[in-house]
């Protein structure tokens, strides 16, 4: 079976096969430069999935609610206008945001604070329960934090921090934590043996280590960690929805909810409009810095 | 060169500062930080993570509404179980949902994931519109889509017909509710696994790519004899993610269907956290997550096991 595959492609690769060095300076990946037509169609079609969504949410939200109802979901608006966006910074819903960016500025700073020490000690250190630890670290990965949400709520309501933002940032931050000392360490055990040695022998100890050496080297990694706890802690729900009640504790994502809910799924362009604004400091983050952000997501992933 | 710099500089400083501190405090010998440095973060993720994990086991043997004190119930939750008329479809469900997306997501994001780690002209531009739903909490994608769903006015009502669905109400029959939450699901989650793969792919070293090239493989016969293989820890990765994942999805069904119409769509998860903050039946609620936490362990560790991820040797030895 393999053979006649490769009798049948045979002829068509002979003909424009790129020179070898050229395409070893173009780094790794596909070496095969015929367009690739079946690839291209695919692609072209999940773009069409992608792009028939985002385009509603905009062109919805930039719409008069009369135009919506009248014109079909997919036309073009016929006045573009921001009134939707002024009706749900009028709900409250700035509010949420501002909710929101506490939360994930404090979730962020909360698991930098815990991990950058913790990896720093998985990888130098030689305490054995330094490494017992970290693979129960490793096991929380495959923790769905659903699961645990009964006896979260049970702790906040004893620890009285209910209905508090605190009560949010706490747990999020927890389940956070496994994915940021992974990252962490694996960027940390890049560092070449010797540059920790020579730290040693210039008589440097932990903490001067760490300012010094492991720091600047590992800023990577905290970008990698930042980003991927910032969107986690944006995009969060089950924590916000059972651990606060009051409306003025409400971030964004239970914001949107609410904000359907009192619309009754009436008011589309309003709603569409609520979405745009959640995603909007996201998507500036995305556009000004989405090779930090991408690589941020898959860096856990890695070997 | 940059690092070399700075540690010559970093030796001087040292040196001169090193003299007055050694006296305040001594050093230790090797330079290594201790077992101390671990401890908050551990503390803290024991705290907010593990401890409730036992909780969790400790709570399906009580009886709480969510107010007051948890009771002593002993075994009654447990035995609830057998008797649960909800359980058998919810489970049911769950398992559906997970095997669909597993296979719908895997088959959409291998290949899209190796395409975008191509060359082409126009990719970086398409890229960067592919991730965008990953930005989107599911609290967004789940309006939005309740939105585009809407028999009445959004984009199911034009595409329905031609789906056979006459009256485009996707998301309001009973049968179809669940395939709707699943594609839902999948949009939103593509994204992320086809980065997983992209990545991955970017990574296959081109020599093998060259050789393959120069032995007259074409593209089909590399994918499946480079690609493929070389992609293999990946898709061990993006399997355990989205196996793990899919007993989570509740988000985006609570805001979606609320587990309906009727009971078509209430999977284990939304099961779980009904029984818990709707019924207030915490003790019922924290039964169910066990099961939830076992099957989660049990699926990573059954991938991890079916796969050999472990006893794995390095695919590019010699390069």
């Amino acid at each position: 079976m393999s053979s006649r595959t490769l009798s049948t492609v045979e002829p068509a690769v002979r003909g424009p096969r790129p020179a070898p060095g050229r395409a070893r300076r173009r780094g790794t990946g596909h070496l095969y430069r015929r367009p690739d037509w079946l690839g291209g169609l695919g692609a072209a079609v999940w773009l069409a999935v992608v792009a028939v969504p985002l385009y509603y949410v905009l062109a919805s939200s930039l719409r008069d609610k009369s135009d919506y109802l009248d014109a079909g979901p997919l036309s073009l608006p016929h006045h573009v206008v921001l009134s939707n966006y002024r009706t749900v910074l009028d709900s409250g819903f700035a509010t949420y945001l501002w909710n929101s960016v506490l939360v994930t500025l404090c979730t962020v700073a909360l698991v930098l604070a815990l991990a950058l020490p913790a990896a720093y000690a998985i990888v130098r250190s030689r305490s054995r329960f330094v490494s017992l630890g970290f693979s129960v670290m490793l096991m929380g990965l495959a923790i769905p934090a659903q699961a645990t949400i009964v006896p979260v709520y049970l702790l906040i309501t004893r620890l009285h921090i209910y209905d508090t933002l605190t009560a949010i940032v706490l747990p999020t931050a927890a389940f956070s934590l496994p994915m940021a000392i992974l990252v962490l360490t694996s960027t940390m055990r890049d560092i070449p043996g010797e540059l920790y040695e020579a730290m040693t022998v210039d008589g440097a100890d932990a903490t001067h280590t760490l300012r010094a050496l492991v720091l600047p080297l590992t800023r990577p990694g905290l970008v990698t960690v930042g980003v991927y706890t910032a969107l986690g802690a944006w995009n969060g729900f089950i924590f916000p929805l059972v651990l606060t009640q009051s409306d003025a504790r409400r971030t964004v994502t239970l914001g949107l909810w609410n904000y359907q809910g009192q619309q009754g799924g009436i008011n589309v362009p309003a709603t569409m409009a609520a979405v745009v604004l959640s995603l909007l400091p996201l998507l500036a983050a995305y556009l000004f810095g989405r090779r930090h952000l991408l690589s941020g997501l898959t860096a856990g992933f890695g070997k | 060169m940059t690092i070399t710099a700075s540690r010559g500089g970093l030796a001087a400083t040292r040196r001169g500062a090193g003299t007055s501190r050694r006296g305040a405090a001594p050093r230790r010998g090797d330079g290594r930080p201790g077992a101390l440095w671990a401890v908050p973060a551990l503390l803290y993720f024991a705290l907010f993570a593990v401890v409730p994990m036992a909780l969790v086991v400790a709570l399906s043997f009580c009886r709480w509404n969510g107010l007051g004190s948890p009771h002593w119930a002993g075994t009654a939750n447990w035995s609830r179980l057998f008797h649960d008329p909800q359980l058998g479809q919810s489970l049911r469900l769950s398992v559906l949902l997970t095997v669909v997306t597993w296979c719908v997501q895997t088959l959409i994001c291998l290949p899209l994931g190796v395409w975008c780690a191509g060359h082409q002209r126009g990719r970086a531009v398409l890229s960067t519109l592919f991730f965008v739903p990953l930005l989107m909490s599911s609290a967004a994608v789940a309006l939005l889509f309740s939105a585009l769903l809407d028999p009445n006015f959004g984009l199911a009502h034009t595409l329905g017909p031609w789906l056979g669905v006459k009256d485009g109400n996707f998301i309001g029959d009973p049968h179809l509710a669940l395939w709707t939450v699943m594609a839902v699901i999948t949009w939103q989650f593509v994204p992320f696994h086809t980065l997983l793969y992209q990545a991955a792919a970017r990574q296959v070293p081109v020599q093998l790519y060259e050789a393959a090239t120069i032995d007259g493989a074409g593209r089909w016969r590399q994918f499946l004899s480079i690609t493929l293989p070389q992609l293999r820890n990946t898709v061990v990765t993006s399997s355990v993610l989205i196996l793990v994942g899919s007993l989570t999805y509740f988000d985006i069904v609570l805001i979606l269907t609320n587990g309906g119409p009727g009971t078509s769509t209430r999977i284990l998860p939304l099961h779980m956290y009904l029984t818990g903050f709707s019924s207030f039946d915490m003790g019922y609620a924290s039964v169910l997550a066990v099961l939830l936490l076992v099957a989660g362990t049990a699926l990573s560790l059954l991938v991890v096991r079916v796969t050999g991820f472990r006893r794995m040797t390095s695919q590019r030895e010699g390069l």
